[in-house]
Formats: structure tokens, C-alpha cells, sequence
């Protein structure tokens, strides 16, 4: 379980998303190891899914492509195992709860665990409702991940940072995921908040970071990771090989 | 997890939406609470209800249709006389009352066939609140006079091209613009499903429908009805009609879903006849999906009923055997259409047509003095130009 822990461990850290499937299985892992290639730390790789609703229009877009293209949640797991061929990267699975209740709790945990997963996000999983598949990812020694945002109040803060492991997502602005141009100041208050009821727990922050000066203002109000998704994506939409996702990831991740 | 979960009809609803909206959640139920128990609440729900909404709506006994039917005696309530033309009006009235009592001023809805749009516009015109409503491009298409009406009330309507640009993803949109707005916005969700409180919340608005029949039936018959009949989709208008005869045990339920070309073509949105349990827009229920959990599109002649869910209280009274589903195809809602439109003078939405039907043959196989009360909850002007498409003029 420590595996994502470690590799956010000293700060300045990236996490790239990638949607599984997208534009195909072998170029979503291609473009996946490219990430890795340029310095992402964790791969957080997204089990597409019909109706996204905590994403914004490119991660919708991508879900709905590699859908369409015939991937599916249990082929996911297919790609992680591709994926563990080369690196040991840790990854995170993003996906929403209906196909693991599909699945089955125990079965998806089962089945990540297998593949080499070391975590999950379930974006429609609030605290309330994850208690049982908190219970099997850590029967099997994976992450269940949490999300806090600027809405979140400071005693469920601190709740659902006692619920996370691997590390605490923080949203950091109202809304869906997808790039934006500005932040409003409101981000590092959310951070500093989540700082206070993480202790230790490394703090990952996504949601609209598409730049390298974006994921340097969240090491500066204190993040440990940026996590960033729809950029890398709008460039694969836009044509990029991998060779050109792994020059993006390493300009993002290179130190200013 | 725990014996009796508040947010929670048996295993079915709960709370499946991203942390960001947990807040306003928590808000919500807080102030509907607050306001249930508040005799100022429901002195102004009342008010608006009577003179502005119209309501009691009658509950009137359909002579020639049960002399067509030949058995149980077949009364309407009609919902379709309600101010909009449909039950909508019940559950907007009281969110919208909500709504600013919580000091919001802009609010958010979702439609399909336009009425809880429709209603939701009429709703903030006469508080004085901001309306933007999420309707799918395809539903725009078929219901271009509700979209008209929306729009002449002061209310944005933004089209919704992706999926199946339907319902389901009017309300994907408008989750996302509520996690957006969420500080400022409420949110208007049109049917009792979603997340916890909006089925219940909307179940007690709605519940207006049969307190009203209840007490009608007990003026002009003497007796509780043995059926009650209303057609479901997210089922608003039929958990409404339920839910105040709950305890009598007698008196049966029966949803009428939308079985489109026929369950076993795939082509339909019935719910519970034709899916199964996963979690959609916030809660577990009955839903349309393929065998990896993604949601399927839908078909129905009714917009309004071109919907993969169900509310979370419907499934549970389907596992428990408090109400019985069944499907009416696209065909049969028309005949039933038809039917209403030619014995009884009242041109029905093409939504209730489905319970009408349901309710016609059900009456026909019972006893003279039995009685079944159909709820029509909309009236079908605004589906003439699917029907004229579908039938033409004769």
C-alpha cells in the first residue's frame, strides 16, 4: 500500500491521467509509458465510462471514444497488465461506481490487485457511501483515494482524510475536470485546509492544471502532486504521439 | 451498514455523487427539514397550490370509458388541469418555495418532455428567480412548444447534444453545472430519483396527488379505489399517487412503464420490467444497462418517460411486492391516446396514455363494482405533433 505514498513522497510531484482506450489500447499504454518517459510519478488511468458526470467535455469526449472503440472496465485491466511489462509505476484507477458494482466490490478489487493496480478513485463515491470497498482495497493492500473540495466543510475534511490512502485529491475549484485558464485564490485556502486534516498524507491537486506555472502554484500553497489529465488528452485529441506527450509531461514537470 | 439508513428505500438510493455536492446535499435536507416542520412553509406551498396552481385537481368518474371497458369503474385524476398541464407544477411549487428560503436565486433544472421545465420556468417567473434548463436536442426537436413556453417565461434552455441527447443527459449537464454553481445554484431535479433527499423530498410534494384522490374517492364512493394506476419513468406522478395509501393494504399499485418498440426488442426504457440494479445521477435503482455497467439508451414515444432509471422507493416496492410494473409499447399508449381523446373529450400526454392503457385493461377483468383510479398526469397537447407525425390527421 505504500507504493503510491512513496512516490509522492518529497513534493513537486506529477500525476498524468491518460483514459484507457483512448485513442486506441496500444497507443493509451504508449502514451501512458511516454508520461512515465517524461517524469510523471503516478499514472492515474481512467476506466471510461457512459456518463461521466464529475468530468468535463475531453475527458467525456475520450471516455466515450475508446467506449465506442470497444474497451471495457475488465480490459482495463488487461492494459495495466501491459503496462507492468515495463514499469513499475505506481497506478491509480479512475473510474465511476457503476461497473464496479457491476463487477462487484470484492471481484474489481480483486481483479486491480491482480493486474497491478495499487489504488482506486471513485469520483460518485463520497465517504458515506465507500465503507465496503474501503474494507476489500484493504483486504488486498490497495489505496482507495478520496476527494475533498472547496465546498468541503473542516469536519468532513478531516473525516475524509482519515478515510483516504496513498494520498488526498483535492479539487481545486468548483466544477468539472478540464483545462482552465486562471485559479481563483480560493485554491490555496482548499489546500492549506486539506493540509491541516492530512497529516502526512501527501496531497494531490487536480482538476483544470494544464501548465507548468499552474502545477508551480500548487507546490507553492503546499500540494505535493498536481495531478493533470485533460491537457495531455486535448493534446492526444489534437493529434500528439507519444513522443510528443512525453516532451509535454517533462516541460510540466520540469522545475522552474 | 446500518438497520435504517435515512438516506436509504430498503438496499435502493442513497447518496453517489462527487464530493463537491455533498455540501449543498447535506444543505438541502437540512433546510427541507427545517421547512416541513415549519407551518409558514406549508401555509405558502398551500396558497400557491390552490390559487395559483389550481389544485385540488378534480378527480373525475369516466362513464364512457368504463362502459367501453365494461368492468371496474374507472375514475381520473386529473393532473392534466393543473396550471402547466401536468403534475410537475406539485413538486416545483415546493422546491422553488424551498429554494428561497435558502436565499438561492438561480436555479437549475433538467427536462425530457419540457413539463418540468415548462414548470420550473413558471416556478421562478412568479418568485422572481433565474431558470436555465438542460434539455437533450433530440427531446428539443419533439417538443418545440414546450421549449417555446419555457422560453416566453424567462427561462434559458440550453440543448444537450451528447449521447443519446435525451433526458439522461439533460441531467449529466445539469450535475455539471451544478458542481460548478453549487454556492449559488440550486438545483431543481424533476422526478423523485437522484440522490438522498430529492426522492423523498419529491414524494412529499408529490404526495398532493393521491391525499387529494384519497380524500375525493371517500366523498364520491364511500370506499378506497382497489387500483391505483400511473405511468412511470423517474416516477414522480406515480409515487405521488402511492404513497398516501401505503398502509392500506388493499388498495393496489400498478406503474405503467415505458415499454417503447417492446421489452424484448431492447428498444424501450422500462426500468424495472427490462434492468437491473446499479447506481445512476446519485442513487442505486433499477437501471437500463449492458453487461459492463454502461448506460443504455433509451426509447419511448413519451419524452418524458425516455429515461434508463427509476426512483429508488419503485424498486423497492417492486422487490417487496408493494406495487406491480408492467410495460405499455409505444402502440398501445397511442390506442389508449386515442381512446381517451374520442370517450372522454380529454386528450391525454402521450406519458399518462401509458397508464391509461395499463389501467383500461386491468378494468376490464374486474368486478362492476371495483373501482381503479388512473392518474393522468399531463395533458397531451403538447405531444400533437408527435402524434400527428405517427397517426396523421384521419
Amino acid at each position: 500500500m505504500a507504493h503510491i505514498r512513496e512516490a509522492l513522497a518529497g513534493g513537486r510531484k506529477l500525476i498524468c491521467f491518460i483514459t484507457a482506450g483512448y485513442p486506441s489500447p496500444s497507443l493509451s499504454i504508449a502514451h501512458a509509458l511516454a508520461c512515465v518517459e517524461g517524469g510523471a510519478d503516478v499514472i492515474e488511468l481512467g476506466v471510461p465510462f457512459s456518463d461521466p458526470v464529475a468530468d468535463g467535455k475531453v475527458i467525456q469526449f475520450t471516455s466515450q471514444k475508446a467506449l465506442e472503440g470497444g474497451m471495457t472496465p475488465r480490459k482495463v485491466f488487461d492494459l495495466v497488465r501491459e503496462i507492468r511489462e515495463s514499469s513499475d509505476v505506481p497506478i491509480v484507477l479512475m473510474g465511476y461506481y457503476n461497473p464496479i458494482f457491476q463487477i462487484g466490490e470484492e471481484s474489481y478489487v480483486q481483479l486491480s490487485a491482480e493486474s497491478g493496480v495499487d489504488g482506486l478513485i471513485v469520483p460518485d463515491l463520497p465517504c458515506e457511501e465507500s465503507r465496503s470497498l474501503a474494507e476489500h482495497c484493504r483486504a488486498r493492500g490497495l489505496d482507495l483515494v478520496q476527494l475533498v473540495g472547496p465546498t468541503t466543510s473542516a469536519p468532513r475534511m478531516a473525516k475524509i482524510a482519515a478515510a483516504s490512502s496513498g494520498f488526498l485529491y483535492v479539487v481545486s475549484a468548483l466544477g468539472t475536470t478540464g483545462t482552465r485558464s486562471s485559479f481563483s485564490d480560493g485554491v490555496g485556502e482548499v489546500i492549506r485546509r486539506a493540509k491541516g486534516s492530512a497529516g502526512d498524507l501527501p496531497l494531490g491537486v487536480g482538476f483544470g492544471i494544464s501548465r507548468r506555472e499552474h502545477a508551480e502554484a500548487m507546490y507553492r500553497e503546499g500540494a505535493d502532486a498536481a495531478i493533470v489529465g485533460s491537457a495531455i488528452l486535448q493534446g492526444i485529441i489534437d493529434g500528439a504521439s507519444p513522443d510528443d506527450t512525453r516532451k509535454f509531461v517533462h516541460d510540466l514537470k520540469a522545475k522552474g | 451498514m446500518p438497520l435504517k439508513d435515512r438516506t436509504r428505500f430498503g438496499q435502493y438510493g442513497g447518496q453517489y455523487v462527487p464530493e463537491i455536492l455533498m455540501p449543498a446535499l447535506e444543505e438541502l435536507e437540512k433546510a427541507y427539514e427545517k421547512a416541513k416542520r415549519d407551518p409558514g412553509f406549508k401555509k405558502e406551498l398551500n396558497e400557491y397550490m390552490r390559487h395559483y396552481g389550481g389544485r385540488p385537481t378534480p378527480l373525475y368518474f369516466a362513464r364512457r370509458l368504463t362502459e367501453k371497458c365494461g368492468g371496474a369503474k374507472i375514475y381520473l385524476k386529473r393532473e392534466d388541469l393543473c396550471h402547466g398541464g401536468a403534475h410537475k407544477f406539485n413538486n416545483v411549487m415546493g422546491q422553488a418555495l424551498l429554494c428561497k428560503r435558502m436565499g438561492k436565486t438561480r436555479v437549475i433544472a433538467e427536462t425530457g418532455a419540457g413539463q418540468h421545465g415548462t414548470a420550473t420556468a413558471m416556478a421562478a417567473a412568479v418568485l422572481g428567480l433565474k431558470a436555465e434548463i438542460y434539455m437533450g436536442s433530440e427531446d428539443i426537436a419533439r417538443q418545440e412548444m414546450n421549449v417555446f413556453r419555457m422560453k416566453l417565461m424567462g427561462a434559458k434552455v440550453h440543448p444537450v447534444d451528447s449521447g443519446s441527447r435525451t433526458l439522461k443527459d439533460a441531467l449529466n449537464e445539469a450535475f455539471r453545472d451544478w458542481a460548478a454553481t453549487v454556492e449559488s445554484t440550486y438545483y431543481m431535479l424533476g422526478t423523485a430519483a437522484g440522490p438522498h433527499p430529492y426522492p423523498a423530498m419529491v414524494r412529499d410534494f408529490q404526495s398532493v396527488i393521491g391525499r387529494e384522490a384519497r380524500r375525493q374517492l371517500l366523498n364520491q364512493e364511500g370506499k378506497l379505489p382497489d387500483l391505483l394506476v400511473a405511468c412511470v419513468g423517474g416516477g414522480s406522478n406515480a409515487i405521488g399517487t402511492f404513497h398516501p395509501f401505503l398502509g392500506d393494504e388493499d388498495v393496489a399499485f400498478l406503474g405503467a412503464e415505458a415499454a417503447g418498440s417492446g421489452i424484448d426488442t431492447g428498444r424501450h426504457s422500462a426500468s424495472i420490467s427490462g434492468g437491473s440494479v446499479g447506481v445512476l445521477h446519485g442513487c442505486k435503482s433499477y437501471l437500463l444497462q449492458d453487461e459492463n455497467g454502461m448506460i443504455r439508451e433509451t426509447h419511448s414515444v413519451a419524452a418524458g418517460l425516455d429515461y434508463p432509471g427509476v426512483g429508488p422507493e419503485h424498486s423497492l416496492f417492486k422487490d417487496i411486492g408493494r406495487a406491480e410494473y408492467v410495460g405499455v409499447t409505444d402502440e398501445e399508449a397511442l390506442f389508449a391516446f386515442r381512446t381517451l381523446s374520442e370517450v372522454e373529450g380529454i386528450i391525454p400526454a402521450l406519458e399518462s396514455s401509458h397508464a391509461v392503457f395499463a389501467g383500461m385493461q386491468r378494468a376490464k377483468n374486474m368486478a362492476k363494482d371495483q373501482v381503479v383510479v388512473i392518474t393522468v398526469s399531463g395533458r397531451g397537447d403538447k405531444d400533437l405533433d408527435t402524434v400527428i407525425k405517427l397517426l396523421g390527421v384521419q
